[in-house]
């Protein structure tokens, strides 16, 4: 079965990253896939306001491309992307009435009914793949690695496009472990990181991202791993802020799971990546001897 | 932040137009407390989530205009898959928002944003935080 990919507008430019690794391990893990042809900007967040549909267009025709191109499941690796495109084709599944008026709207579409699966490559591996294939193709495991699986809001919240239980979940804890890693759980796993409040409120933002890893480190968390790029903003590209503000503060090495997931499969560290990480997080893979002290 | 409840204070029309915007009906709340207790901004917050849903009630247009807690919110929904009453908080606080933002009331001027962090700044921070914070 070949899989659409859906990349959205970070992960072709400030989460290459996040992409390129992600691809890698498609590949390592023989999986078919193939970039959505003609994609658009998801818009980021659902629409929360019940008389807005006009920004429930952009998502939907992501699914409608998806459904011209012959494809039954799209592939998402942003959690932002995926939390977007599920919740738009649930509304498409289910609302009889915003359905009709999307699909008249957009009249030179074909009529969309929510066909299309939303998938996240997390729940892909489990559901699809299977942890029991995934964990046989492992060549290099993640040994002594302690690392904190962060899930934030979106890919538990709401219930209809959560990929697990939003109060307890596992599934990214089952995927370190499948790698050979000790996943840490801490308590503010899925807690938000701040979001958009980068922009609104930073100071608040950077507060409530503080908190997590704090609370990440005190677990016994020796990196933290996720899949959003606007997380890895809050949460890594400021720690420098944090520093500065917080006495507390440290360098926490932090990934996203897909670069892990690309080591432990034998992928080659050049396509994980790691130069757009910050220095702490290639210095920690140094100290693991994941890649070479000159890489 | 006290606040008077009176019949003279109290405006239907807004009850009418966040029930209209959020498609939900805050006056299931029954003021548990919930959603402030599970809300990761709410320290930040001048009103809290829980009293911000008692002055929708009340209608109290005047201390809601003075509460940051919508523009605050990060819809993160820790608040929604909590609340007893299975009320979507969220969609609450965005027919708040919208409530300014559909009067072209922008709470950030995104030509006043630092350049360097415009540069680092994934572009689903942007796109977000404008879809929420601006008209």
């Amino acid at each position: 079965m070949k899989v659409a990919y859906y990349p959205g507008c970070t992960l072709k430019t400030k989460a290459k990253n996040l992409e390129t690794s992600a691809l890698a391990c498609l590949d390592a893990l023989g999986v078919e896939w193939q970039e959505l042809e003609r994609w658009n900007c998801c818009g980021a967040v659902y629409s929360l306001a019940d008389d807005d549909l006009i920004h429930l267009v952009a998502p939907v025709r992501d699914l409608i491309r998806a459904k011209q191109q012959g494809h039954e499941m799209v592939l998402t690796l942003c959690s932002m992307c995926y939390n977007t495109l599920a919740r738009a084709n649930e509304l498409m599944k289910h609302d009889e009435e915003k359905r009709k008026t999307i699909n008249l709207f957009m009249d030179e579409e074909p009529d969309y009914f929510g066909e299309v699966k939303v998938v996240h490559f997390l729940d892909f591996l489990r559901d699809v793949y299977g942890w029991e294939n995934f964990k046989a193709k492992v060549v290099n495991p993640l040994n002594g690695m302690k690392v904190a699986p962060y899930y934030g809001c979106t890919l538990l919240r709401p219930k209809e496009a959560g990929i697990d239980r939003f109060d307890n979940p596992s599934i990214f804890q089952d995927c370190m472990t499948a790698l050979g890693a000790e996943a840490i759980n801490f308590p503010m796993s899925t807690q938000c990181c701040g979001t958009y409040q980068v922009l609104g409120n930073p100071e608040a933002a950077l507060k409530v991202s503080f908190d997590i890893l704090t609370n990440a480190k005190a677990h016994g968390a020796e990196a933290l791993v996720l899949a959003c790029p606007l997380c890895d903003y809050n949460l890594g590209k400021r720690q420098p802020e944090m520093k500065e503000k917080y006495e507390l503060a440290g360098d926490v090495p932090l990934f996203y799971f897909t670069q892990l997931m690309a080591l432990a499969l034998g992928v080659k560290p050049e396509d994980c990546r790691f130069e757009l990480n910050r220095e702490v997080s290639l210095e920690f893979l140094r100290d693991k001897n994941l890649v070479k002290a000159t890489a | 932040m006290p606040f008077f409840i009176s019949k003279s204070d109290s405006d239907e029309k807004l009850r009418q137009k966040v029930k209209e915007i959020s498609g939900e009906n805050f006056q299931k709340c029954y003021q548990c407390g919930t959603c402030s207790g599970s809300c990761p901004m709410a320290d930040h917050m001048t009103v809290v989530p829980r009293r911000l849903m008692a002055l929708l009630q009340l209608g109290n247009r005047a201390a809601l205009d003075e509460a940051n807690t919508p523009w605050v919110c990060a819809s993160c929904h820790a608040c929604m898959v909590r609340c007893p009453r299975s009320i979507d908080i969220p969609k609450v606080m965005e027919a708040v928002r919208q409530l300014k933002i559909r009067d072209r009331l922008d709470r950030i001027e995104p030509g006043k944003i630092d350049k360097k962090q415009i540069a680092d700044m994934p572009q689903i921070a942007m796109v977000s935080g404008f879809r929420k914070l601006t008209s």
